[in-house]
């Protein structure tokens, strides 16, 4: 279904009030990972306010789509988008990260309702992921497995074991997604562990690979739209973003992979979001 | 072509003419027949391990990920939270080792359904080298949370614990060697239970608590202790690890008083750390020593002569019972004065 200009209009909204929710997650827990948790929210909106068959009143629906969230260290910009669709209340974010919580910054399928799988250790998605679709595939199920890895956790060799495996057992039900934000901890991609080329390597392992703005509502939905038609090779979408989106004095800044803020910082933030 | 024979409840393997391994493979034929939902998965050693003679008969429902253990239970993980019931097999050091973050994060976590088959378990693969053995399985399993482990003493015991893996909850972990080894049963139906120990042979003198190989050479020195020394020795197949039957250990301590626990793993952290965990928190005194690999790396040969080398054997294990008969120790029959 082609994306209309109203659905953009209102997936934009969504946008902009889960980074509010992001920036109050951060300060209700102490010290999140917020600046990849801004770098994905237009990939997990779109995914939850616009393709997921999910039915968050019942959340181990059987056939229900399953998302992996490779980059489990998002857990601070995962659980809001979660609380929007309706899988909780709001007010339990306030507990993030404290003792007995259930949220932890990673989070925990057994724990969080609507996580589909437990992540935090980078690298682990995407098998997980190619596991899920294959099940699928195996039981005629239809339901889609959407996967969304890190750009500097592919530095982990079993990202590329799994990348291998879904070219070969052509899990086209599976579609993957990297947020390109180009940062990790210690430095720029390119600095630390270099990537580029990267999307040839992808091609190379057998992908077919869409690059586009990880921002841009319309590409996403043409490029979703595309992969859940093409049945030849698995797709990638490669998303070019900035870490810390939405939010100006975070934005492409190296300290903002993990950091904790304040009220009159996440003021500052808010306005920031409300400019945007 | 595997050799059938008709048992008094269900069909067993001819442990004869079949290895361990391949006796779990056909079980594993057997039971995806009847369950549907079992799928199976290794890393390039299909052929080792056995488990390809279920891929042969399942070929849609088995999945060879090549050399690549870290995304094979990933992969594993998936299947089971999609809600199937995977077997995965490969070498123990590839389990325990390198795929051991993804066991422990992706699987026992989450606490999914998946059941490993660890093969080439200890020294088993004797002349391979320390790559291809893993002394440290055992220790490094039974820590993990939500894992059961079990370490079946030989092909007929694999098949029990196979059956009984598929309708046991969580994440299973079954140790097994090379295949080669010989078997001390004849027969499934001898009521192996998970979390159960099996007595061997009762005995009022001495308790050898093993797994694994070491079983039927702790079965054959109970004999010979028997005959040549006059003595009593309980044997106890202590084949799961995890949970641990620490009634039986308790009950061999109080009624024998002296313990010798064998395995073919690191004598650091395995059963016979997991057997002293017990008799330490009861504070019941007891003649207690281990015999295993010593913290070192195992010396290359045939596994029949490492297991002699590192005194598994039959008659090193009666050389060890004498020793520790000879031990003084505070024979205290009230232990009153205990905490």
């Amino acid at each position: 279904m082609p994306i209309t200009d109203s659905e953009i209009i209102k997936l934009k909204e969504q946008a902009k009030s889960i980074r509010h929710d992001i920036i109050d997650t951060t300060v209700w827990s102490g010290g999140a990972h917020i600046g990849g948790a801004l770098s994905m929210v237009e990939i997990m909106t779109i995914l939850y306010f616009k393709y997921l068959n999910i039915k968050p009143e019942e959340p181990h629906w059987e056939d229900r789509d399953r998302v992996v969230l490779s980059k489990g260290h998002g857990g601070v910009g995962y659980a809001p988008v979660l609380s929007a669709r309706g899988y909780f209340p709001k007010d339990e974010l306030k507990e993030f990260n404290h003792f007995m919580s259930s949220f932890g910054m990673h989070l925990d399928s057994l724990k969080v309702k609507g996580v589909d799988v437990s992540t935090g250790s980078l690298g682990h998605g995407l098998p997980m992921a190619v596991g899920l679709a294959l099940g699928a595939r195996l039981q005629n199920k239809s339901w889609k497995t959407y996967c969304i890895l890190g750009d500097g956790e592919c530095n982990e060799g079993s990202v590329w074991e799994a990348a291998m495996s879904a070219a070969h057992f052509k899990v086209t039900n599976l579609i993957t997604f990297v947020d390109r934000n180009r940062m990790m901890i210690d430095g720029r991609t390119e600095d630390v562990m270099a990537l580029e080329p990267f999307a040839d390597k992808w091609k190379a392992f057998g992908f077919i690979v869409k690059e586009i703005d990880g921002h841009d509502f319309k590409a996403l939905a043409e490029t979703i739209d595309y992969a859940h038609s093409e049945t030849k090779a698995p797709v990638l979408i490669l998303c070019n973003t900035k870490k810390g989106r939405g939010v100006d004095f975070m934005e492409d800044q190296v300290k903002w992979h993990y950091g904790s803020i304040d009220s009159d910082l996440a003021a500052k933030a808010h306005e920031s979001v409300n400019r945007g | 072509m595997a050799k059938e024979v008709t048992g008094t409840t269900w069909t067993v393997y001819d442990a004869n003419t079949m290895t361990q391994a391949e006796i779990y493979g056909s079980v594993l034929c057997e039971l995806g027949e009847k369950y549907p939902k079992i799928v199976g998965l290794s890393a390039d050693l299909a052929k080792s391990t056995k488990i390809g003679v279920f891929g042969d008969k399942f070929p849609d429902r088995f999945f060879n990920v090549g050399i690549a253990e870290q995304n094979m239970f990933g992969i594993a993980a998936g299947l089971a939270k999609s809600g199937l019931l995977p077997f995965v097999s490969t070498m123990a050091a590839f389990t325990a080792m390198r795929g051991l973050e993804q066991v422990r994060t992706d699987i026992c976590y989450q606490n999914l359904n998946v059941k490993i088959i660890a093969t080439h378990g200890g020294v088993s693969f004797g002349a391979a080298g320390t790559t291809h053995h893993c002394t440290e399985d055992i220790s490094i399993m039974r820590s993990i949370a939500n894992m059961t482990v079990i370490v079946p003493a030989d092909g007929i015991e694999t098949a029990c614990a196979v059956r009984a893996a598929v309708e046991w909850p969580g994440p299973v972990y079954i140790r097994i060697g090379r295949g080669f080894e010989p078997t001390y049963y004849q027969s499934e139906d001898y009521g192996f239970r998970i979390g159960k120990a099996q007595t061997i042979s009762e005995g009022t003198d001495i308790t050898l608590i093993c797994c694994g190989i070491t079983v039927l050479q702790a079965a054959e020195a109970a004999k010979i202790l028997k005959e040549q020394d006059g003595l009593s020795v309980r044997v106890l197949n202590m084949h799961t690890i995890k949970p641990l039957d620490e009634e039986a250990i308790m009950k061999a301590v109080l009624e024998t008083r002296r313990i010798i626990t064998i395995e073919d793993h690191n004598v650091l952290g395995g059963l016979g750390s997991a057997v002293a965990d017990v008799i330490a928190k009861s504070g019941k005194g007891c003649a207690f020593d281990k015999v295993g690999i010593p913290d070192c790396y195992c010396v290359v040969g045939y596994p029949e002569d490492l297991y002699c080398h590192y005194g598994m054997d039959c008659d090193n294990i009666a050389k060890k019972v004498r020793e520790v008969m000879g031990r003084d120790f505070e024979e205290d029959e009230s232990w009153e004065d205990e905490v």
